[in-house]
């Protein structure tokens, strides 16, 4: 690879966790590399998102850093640690493992399941169970009710958290994770991909996360590398950067259409600066409710309960035609299209255009107002992304230019 | 002699002899427990080794299903001749051993190659080693179908049993040859059915014991 940004190695960001260099795979019987000569480094900390056209050898390429598959040629370096030829079973145990099919062990109940490395690790018998009640807590699933239970009998979000938690049991740095969210159905999909991103800006593992979806690939992503066939690397950037500058048409069409919808996906509510509505207590009288609208812009206000929580959009008609005595919360219509500051504007855009004035109400965590969103505020966030990216490279292509020259 | 006349004999015939057919039973139940113990150990450790290959696994089929097709009588009285094994429950055992390897085989080998491959790669990945991902997951997964096959193997040698008692081998096979011997005799009739009777009786318990069995040893989460 010639292009700059195309090259395996992280321009920025912490220490190397993980690198691969030169790993190539032949599998037996057939004539290519299913990899070729792969050096990449994964950065300490951060989510790199392997993604590319199925067969491109991603899922390989993965199964190579715990060698569920042994490289033909290469080496494999943990913590600058040669890992290449050391014990596959004692390496796997550092490393956290989550596949589609998720693969818990259907005789074993979730608190065994869970208990796996711990138990080959030879952990106490308390320490164990501490653990996974722990586990089970921290991906939002209560202890009493599911420790005993079989994986049977839960739901594939459920199970899939489970997964989560297993591959967590032992405290690994560094988690593997196949299209962990594949065979799931979109909503609950979106549910656990903002529930694991929450939880990844408090456990902070390397995680090396496969998927053929390119906007979850710029959803989860800390950093995407865009593989082609023989996992060629065709760019290995921030997503913010593989939208704005795609280093060759493979790559465009890899993203394909709709780079600034996309674009949406990567900025969240709590990065665009919050309009303000006119807002009443659900206690306040109509003739309140009237004078705040006449002194105005908006031909409506929202009504909050007394913990500040939004129940209802009132406008001037509402007013009139209910009869006289009957409470804000009563009339008008359901304040929906309510958002966290975690959603991403991509979420919060698709609230938008089904809500009623165009706006998204945006609560804090105990579901009380804290202003609006509409489509000016993402409007400008797309634009100031932009101008932030451009001026970045043409800071940098300036850098590279200089030093060629030097 | 009238229906009337022949189950009240065979009636008379019961209340005398209960505690000799029960004595018969239990050898006979012995006999079949011993070999169905060995045949799954042996069986078990066959199907183990060899369902990873195709080779292996052809093999270890069409060997055990020839036992199979070996008559009894022919495979006992061959046993006789045999230095070490001779007359009695011994060559029985071997015998039945035999007769009660291929569905403990084939089911250890069909059970082992069902479980599925993202379970085993996942205890790959988590840090087992082969024979730590055989023991707590293949093994226990496979099981039930494992459990099956031992309980295909017990009803059949239930009834292979009774012809050992042809080479002096211990159970109700004993009541049966002699009642045939002495067939048109007095009471003939109601020793071979005496000991008919006794191992299908047999049959049965040893059916509800795998109930019980299947109840105590395969996990809720797979049942």
């Amino acid at each position: 690879m010639n292009e700059g940004q195309g090259a395996g190695s992280a321009q920025q960001g912490g220490r190397t966790k993980i690198r691969l260099e030169n790993i190539t795979k032949r599998f037996p019987g057939q004539g290519e590399n299913a990899v070729d000569e792969l050096s990449m480094e994964i950065p300490e900390g951060e989510i790199v998102i392997l993604v590319g056209p199925s067969g491109c050898g991603k899922t390989t390429t993965m199964k190579l850093m715990n060698r569920i598959i042994e490289p033909t040629s290469g080496s494999i370096f943990l913590d600058e640690e040669d890992v290449t030829k050391v014990n596959p079973d004692q390496l796997r145990r550092r490393i956290g493992y989550v596949i589609q099919q998720i693969g818990l062990f259907p005789h074993l109940t979730i608190a065994h399941n869970i208990a796996t490395v711990p138990r080959l690790l030879g952990w106490k018998r308390e320490r164990i169970a501490e653990r996974v009640d722990e586990l089970l807590e921290t991906v939002g699933m209560d202890p009493g009710q599911y420790r005993d239970r079989y994986p049977k009998e839960l739901s594939g979000g459920q199970r899939q958290r489970v997964g989560v938690a297993r591959a967590m049991s032992a405290d690994p740095d560094v988690m593997l994770m196949d299209e962990p969210f594949g065979a799931i159905d979109p909503i609950t999909r979106d549910r656990l991909q903002n529930e694991f991103l929450r939880l990844q800006e408090q456990i902070k593992k390397t995680i090396v996360f496969v998927t053929h979806d390119i906007d979850e690939a710029i959803k989860m992503g800390d950093r995407i590398a865009i593989l082609g066939e023989q996992s060629h690397i065709a760019q290995f950037d921030t997503p913010e950067r593989i939208l704005v500058k795609p280093v060759n048409d493979y790559v465009a069409d890899f993203i394909g259409r709709g780079a600034s919808l996309k674009r949406l996906s990567l900025s969240r509510v709590r990065d665009v600066e919050l309009h303000q509505w006119p807002t009443v207590q659900e206690t306040a009288s109509r003739d309140e409710v009237h004078r705040i609208l006449e002194s105005s812009d908006r031909s409506a206000v929202l009504v909050l309960d007394d913990a500040r929580r939004p129940v209802r959009w009132v406008n001037a008609e509402h007013l009139q035609r209910g009869p006289e005595g009957r409470p804000l919360r009563e009339i008008g219509l359901p304040a929906e299209a309510v958002v966290q500051p975690n959603a991403t504007l991509s979420d919060t855009l698709n609230e938008m255009l089904t809500a009623r004035y165009s706006t998204a109400i945006v609560t804090d965590s105990s579901q009380a107002y804290q202003g609006i969103v509409d489509i000016d505020s993402i409007n400008e966030a797309v634009r100031s992304m932009r101008r932030a990216e451009t001026g970045r490279l043409r800071e940098q292509r300036l850098d590279d230019e200089a030093e060629v020259s030097s | 002699m009238t229906e009337v006349g022949w189950w009240e004999s065979f009636r008379i015939y019961l209340e005398f002899t209960w505690e000799d057919l029960l004595a018969l039973s239990i050898e006979h139940a012995l006999v079949v427990i011993v070999s169905v113990l060995l045949a799954t150990a042996i069986g078990v450790g066959l199907g183990v080794a060899t369902y990873r290959t195709q080779r292996g696994r052809s093999l270890v089929l069409a060997v055990t299903s020839t036992f199979l097709t070996i008559p009894s009588l022919a495979l006992f009285g061959l046993f006789v001749a045999i230095p070490g094994l001779g007359l009695g429950g011994r060559s029985v055992v071997v015998g039945l051993v035999m007769y009660g390897l291929l569905p403990i085989v084939r089911n250890t080998i069909v059970g082992l190659r069902e479980v599925d491959p993202a379970i085993v790669e996942s205890a790959q990945g988590m840090g087992m080693g082969r024979t730590q991902r055989l023991i707590r997951v293949e093994l226990p997964l496979a099981w039930p179908v494992i459990l099956t096959g031992m309980r295909v193997s017990t009803l059949v040698l239930v009834g292979i049993a009774a012809i050992g008692a042809y080479i002096n081998g211990p159970g109700l096979g004993n009541d049966i040859f002699t009642g045939l011997a002495r067939i048109g005799s007095a009471g003939a009739l109601n020793l071979v059915l005496g000991g008919v009777l006794g191992i299908m009786i047999l049959a049965v318990l040893f059916d509800l014991l795998y109930v019980v069995i299947s109840k105590l040893t395969i996990p809720k989460g797979i049942r």
